[in-house]
């Protein structure tokens, strides 16, 4: 058995300090090293007689997973224990706060939870983009950077898409955590990258309601209720939760995995869009199922098959936010129908792709005057307006297509910046050519985009003739 | 150390020069060849040429079922088209490379490693280690952290989880997969000269033992060449047709 160290003991040049969390399966430290250029922590697994046998698999997994995530969103690794001799991680201490402490005063309001949310999505989708599910999201399990940002902790129960997956066959019985468990896990499914949608949809009502939506069940057959029996609507526990935000929270807790949010990016859009969220049944409804349509879920919950799995990253990439640059003030119909096309084909191979059109217009009125026409409310209108119509041959279904009017002088840094923090996979946008205002001047909005996106950008020219 | 592993090359000298050039330009510092040097491709005098002079260099070399049938113990894996293959291949060796084959041994066990062609529970049986069960008698015979083998073409990868039973994954080509050496596990490096997974690469695997790292590669070749070789040589237009389709 390895004996857990002491404060005052030092290991491999750390010096350890005081415990900061004992669990279950592994024991935390504050450590010190006098290379460090941030503070430390040391998690040691839990090895040995009487302890669980899976806590050495959770370590492991943890460690290769670890190795191989980078960004704000994860903390950062610093060293590593031979497993033999002296398992244990090193990696930076996160100081902000635990996404758990939020719950200790009841329900938070909803532009916190939207707040909170995104912040979550946003790492999460992160570690999808890397091929990493976390499978075992909790609020005890995300932290807070002072900046703001999410960071996600303990990797010991996550799935590595192009790894052996060292917990497939130990775990015959479900791993995770009750309350936040999908129901796709509760079969021994750890491939989909939607289950740690369903924890986001988890926490999101845990956050809205101060309650969890499925309880905290104990037993295999208590966490099969989930398969047939819905939570009751957030609205019917606080009725000042807005409707949007229960079709957003709703969604995500949907059973089949398939009729979820496609990408933890898709949330992270609508939390942050609320006026762009589609209502439907599911953001209204104030009570759960009768007791006859229970009863035939039920039913059918016995022979319920989890979502064929989708490969993590190809998931994403089927998934894809894709922005449409429209300048809505020049009407180029030429570029508009090449740009329509670009959009069709981008859609036509990518089946769950949203597709964001925005426009960019000038904080201040082009005629310096302030007419009741003129204010920027009614130029966001009819911005939206003409967006609208721009993308009506295209006969999108409406919770594929957002409409956004953006403010800046400066259209290629909007869209940028608004790329940026949508998680946009591509950008479509139409070239300047011979026939466009400011034709030829150096930074031209697309020449500027292409070379300051943060992903992909498709440049629309139509075909010359002749 | 990073150690390339070849498996299956088969005759095939374009596609054993590009896995060579691939790995020495990945950092490899020495090679194994895990048996199946000959058989159903065109090349096979200059191909054991290239393989000896490795192995005076100190690389790995096991002896395939292939390789036993060119010395004349056919067995009864073998099919009719490697038959005819293996026929002609007999008429192309000198007897230095008949010298080089017969000395070939069915196992090597270096360090935690072991290098067999089909299955360590039985080298000269021909075992195509093509499931979990398979996989489980090959590392039962053995104490080694990584059992390195072929004769199955398809890159796999079998690991044993705490309950003690192999699991079997694809690996994706070009992720370096973590293999703990307080693990155990079979490597399946995939065939060289005769992929038949739809994807005429030719097919490789990196064992870097320092970093406990294992990286499945696919490397591209002039695999049109090898199979006019192949049509060349009057051998089965089958053989020819593989080599082109990867299948």
């Amino acid at each position: 058995m390895v004996a857990l160290p002491n404060p005052g003991d030092e290991l491999d040049g750390f010096r350890i300090e005081e415990r900061l969390y004992v669990g279950g399966m592994a024991v935390i430290y504050r450590v010190s090293s006098s290379a460090a250029e941030f503070p430390l922590v040391m998690k040691i697994p839990r090895l040995g007689f009487g302890e669980p046998g899976t806590s050495v698999i959770g370590y492991e997994t943890e460690e290769m997973v670890l190795r191989s995530l980078s960004g704000p969103h994860v903390p950062r690794l610093v060293a590593r224990g031979d497993i033999e001799r002296h398992p244990y991680l090193v990696m930076e201490y996160i100081s902000g706060r635990h996404l758990s402490d939020w719950l200790d005063h009841g329900p938070v309001g909803a532009e916190e939870v939207a707040r909170l949310g995104v912040a979550l999505a946003t790492a999460v989708h992160a570690l999808h983009r890397q091929d990493v599910i976390h499978l075992d999201l909790t609020p005890g399990n995300v932290l807070f950077r002072p900046t703001g940002e999410a960071v996600l902790v303990d990797f010991g129960l996550a799935r590595h898409g192009h790894y052996p997956d060292l917990m497939a066959e130990e775990f015959v019985r479900p791993a995770g955590t009750a309350a936040y468990i999908s129901p796709e896990q509760l079969f021994g499914v750890r491939c989909d990258p939607r289950s740690d949608v369903f924890a986001i949809g988890v926490i999101l009502y845990e956050l809205a309601t101060g309650q969890l939506p499925y309880g905290s069940p104990r037993g295999a057959k208590a966490l099969r209720r989930r398969l047939y029996r819905d939570p009751t609507p957030p609205r019917a526990i606080v009725p000042a939760i807005p409707q949007w935000l229960q079709e957003i929270i709703l969604r995500c807790l949907e059973v089949d995995a398939r009729a979820r949010y496609s990408s933890a990016a898709q949330v992270a859009f609508d939390l942050s869009h609320p006026d762009q969220v589609n209502i439907g049944e599911r953001g209204r409804r104030l009570r759960r199922d009768g007791r006859w349509k229970v009863f035939r879920r039920w039913w059918r919950a016995a022979g319920y098959e989890p979502a064929p799995c989708p490969e993590v990253s190809s998931q994403l990439s089927s998934a894809p936010i894709v922005l449409v640059a429209v300048a809505v003030e020049y009407t180029d119909e030429l570029l508009a129908q090449a740009m329509r096309d670009a959009v069709r084909r981008t859609l036509a191979s990518e089946r769950d792709s949203r597709v964001v059109l925005a426009t960019v217009i000038s904080p201040v009125s082009f005629s310096g005057e302030r007419t009741e026409e003129d204010t920027a409310a009614n130029r966001r209108i009819s911005g939206r307006v003409q967006l609208r119509h721009w993308a009506q041959p295209l006969r999108l279904p409406s919770d594929r297509v957002f409409c956004h009017v953006l403010e800046s002088s400066d259209p290629a840094d909007a869209l940028v910046e608004y790329a940026r923090l949508n998680h946009v996979d591509q950008i479509i946008i139409g070239a300047s050519y011979p026939g466009l205002p400011l034709f030829g001047m150096p930074g031209a909005t697309s020449d500027r985009v292409v070379s300051a996106a943060p992903c992909s950008v498709l440049v629309v020219r139509p075909t010359e003739k002749g | 150390m990073k150690l390339a592993l070849f498996a299956d090359i088969h005759s095939n000298l374009e596609a054993l020069q590009a896995c060579l050039a691939h790995a020495r330009s990945q950092g490899a510092e020495r090679f194994a060849f895990l048996g199946d040097l000959v058989g159903y491709g065109a090349d096979p005098a200059a191909v054991l040429d290239l393989i000896q002079t490795c192995a005076a260099e100190g690389a790995v070399v096991v002896l395939g079922n292939h390789d036993a049938a060119a010395l004349g113990n056919l067995s009864e894996t073998i099919n009719d088209h490697a038959r005819m293959a293996i026929e002609w291949t007999r008429t192309q060796l000198s007897p230095r490379h008949v010298e080089f084959l017969s000395g070939l041994p069915l196992i090597v066990h270096e360090a935690n490693m072991t290098f067999v062609h089909a299955s360590a529970a039985a080298p000269d049986k021909w075992i195509y280690v093509s499931d979990p069960l398979r996989a489980a008698y090959s590392l039962e015979a053995t104490q080694a952290s990584y059992v390195l083998s072929g004769h199955v073409h398809e890159q796999t990868l079998y690991y044993t989880g705490a309950g003690g039973r192999p699991i079997s994954f694809v690996p994706t080509p070009g992720v370096p997969i973590p293999v703990g050496r307080h693990r155990r596990w079979l490597v399946i490096a995939g065939s060289a000269g005769q992929p038949r997974d739809g994807n005429p690469a030719a097919c490789y695997a990196m064992l870097d033992n320092a970093h406990a790292t294992l990286t499945y590669h696919r490397v591209p070749y002039r695999h049109i060449v090898a199979a006019d070789k192949v049509r060349a040589a009057g051998l089965p237009e089958r053989l020819a047709l593989r080599l082109e389709h990867g299948d």
